[in-house]
């Protein structure tokens, strides 16, 4: 039998402090689904997806009533439909999109990843053209997500596709302006894009990955922030130890959550990321965490340094929960979806070049920042080159979601609502990179790819 | 399977009678149960057997719950293997 105190601080971690499991993602491979006529590799999809993830939401419900667990999102992640749709043609490439969402709407999956494409070394016709094709995909439909790499530390940086990627980011903001640009969160550019990523808009199922597996993605911001509150007078490595040991717990829920679904729906288990994932849920912010560890306001001095201890205390108490380890891994720092970011923009205290500098020390990057709608595509392309540059020189994932909410200005706020929750669009630098985006071409990798 | 269940309120005459008999009507049995006053509030723990019940895990939950409701006090039912999960190694 477990003491009162172990049983009513589990439970208090659900009730009180929010701790849920973000998603779980169940990863499918389309490569046998290929085929040179459109509708025959939809058929194909839909009857593989159905397949593995049709009984998705019913076992994260049973999940859900059996641990008192809350599982906040039940996703899907495939193979990069750029490598499957290679001949298809502009028109093709939309009715795939619209099948995938479709897809996903039947099993009432929350968002679909995969419309995606690496092209972090060079890129042919025929993915540009997919590319091209991302902001029509969007904005016919409301749950397939799409990525990019653009760099990664072995190959260098794409700069051509940064370049186009600034318009496509515009457009895509265009096409759906009447929801704020919501078009936009859905869409992210990656440096050295992991292939098992739970966490979207970034999930896809990896070339390298098997038939299907599921992954989790861990959330609990609240849990940590609680027992931070306890330690009011602690010294920093008593802090650092508190928050391992939280994120030991976390992550052995999320284990627990891996396991089971993975029995329940015969599928493989995959990686448990470790990550803390804030909600725009009050209690339930990574901001809060930093704060509560004695920063006045989150973007001030300290901030970079209080988020590089939580990130790395934070994988080093998951790393001992979990078999597999993968994603993400470390703590994300979205603005819209994280009530304690949108309090500190509001308050004029977090700028982006500060998250930028934040960057460098957690997981992704740039996430879910709203910019004036009539910001320049090469500004866009600037602030994607900044980041992809600290993820391929530092060995690191890095991602940029950035959202250039159309026809608004600076000071305006912008609502998606659900998890992806509300900002103040942000001030920019305006000054032109024109110059610089314009060159084109591709950065080499830097020296430390050379480590074999 | 196993499962944690606890109750917590304002402490009141018949909350122990009325939890354990809607469990011994659906043929729950009450492995451990352990109860105290904390932070002012009536706290019962109890580890159950439920492998004689014929409910589902979520009907059996909702009866609970609705108990809960009825005598004032919030009742919960975990999978046991969560506590284990979290806290042992």
């Amino acid at each position: 039998m477990f003491t009162s105190q172990e049983i009513i601080e589990t439970i208090n971690m659900v009730k009180q402090s929010n701790l849920d499991i973000r998603t779980i993602t169940v990863g499918i491979s389309l490569f046998d689904c290929c085929s040179d006529i459109p509708q025959r590799f939809i058929d194909n999809m839909r009857k593989k997806i159905i397949k593995y993830a049709g009984n998705l939401r019913n076992v994260a419900n049973e999940i859900e009533d059996m641990f008192g667990l809350p599982i906040v999102n039940r996703r899907v992640a495939l193979t990069p439909i750029s490598l499957l749709t290679f001949s298809y043609s502009y028109e093709d490439l939309i009715k795939v999109a619209v099948a995938i969402d479709e897809i996903a709407k039947e099993l009432e999956v929350d968002l679909i990843g995969g419309y995606s494409a690496a092209v972090h070394k060079s890129y042919d016709e025929n993915t540009k053209k997919f590319i091209s094709s991302i902001p029509d995909a969007l904005a016919s439909t409301e749950r397939l997500c799409s990525s990019v790499d653009v760099g990664t530390t072995r190959s260098g940086i794409n700069l051509d596709v940064i370049a186009y990627l600034g318009f496509i980011i515009k457009d895509i903001a265009q096409k759906t302006k009447d929801k704020d640009s919501f078009g936009c969160a859905r869409f992210v550019v990656f440096a050295n894009a992991p292939d098992d990523n739970p966490f979207m808009a970034g999930a896809f199922h990896g070339t390298g990955e098997g038939d299907c597996c599921i992954n989790v993605g861990i959330s609990g911001p609240g849990v940590v922030k609680r027992a931070l509150e306890e330690k009011k007078d602690a010294s920093i490595d008593e802090i650092y130890e508190t928050i391992k040991k939280m994120a030991f717990k976390i992550t052995r829920a999320g284990q627990l959550v891996m396991q089971y679904a993975s029995k329940k729906l015969q599928i493989p288990a995959g990686i448990v990321d470790l990550s803390l994932a804030p909600t725009p849920k009050v209690g339930d912010s990574i901001a809060e965490i930093l704060e509560e560890m004695g920063l006045e306001k989150v973007g001030g001095y300290g901030t970079t340094f209080a988020l590089a201890l939580l990130n790395d205390a934070v994988k080093k108490g998951g790393a001992m929960a979990a078999t597999f380890t993968g994603g993400l891994s470390g703590a994300f720092i979205p603005v819209s979806e994280d009530s304690g970011m949108v309090r500190a923009v509001e308050a004029g205290a977090l700028s982006i070049e500060k998250l930028e500098a934040m960057t460098s020390v957690c997981s992704v990057g740039l996430d879910m920042i709203v910019v004036p709608g009539d910001v320049e595509a090469e500004v866009i392309s600037a602030i994607i080159a900044d980041e992809i540059a600290i993820g391929v020189y530092n060995n690191k994932t890095t991602a940029v979601r950035v959202i250039p909410a159309y026809g608004k200005k600076e000071g305006d706020e912008v609502n998606f609502g659900g998890l992806l929750g509300r900002s103040k669009v942000m001030s920019i630098n305006r000054s032109s990179p024109k110059r610089l985006i314009e060159r084109g071409g591709r950065v080499p990798p830097p020296i430390i790819s050379l480590r074999n | 399977m196993r499962a944690i269940i606890t109750v917590v309120g304002k402490d009141k005459v018949g909350i122990i009678a009325a939890i354990s008999s809607l469990l011994a009507q659906n043929n729950v049995n009450i492995l451990d149960i352990s109860q105290t006053i904390m932070q002012g509030f009536f706290t019962m723990i109890m580890l159950v057997d439920l492998k004689e019940c014929k409910l589902k895990f979520s009907e059996l939950k909702e009866l609970l719950m609705k108990k809960g409701q009825e005598i004032g006090v919030d009742v919960n039912m975990q999978h046991e293997d969560l506590f284990n999960s979290i806290n042992r190694i």
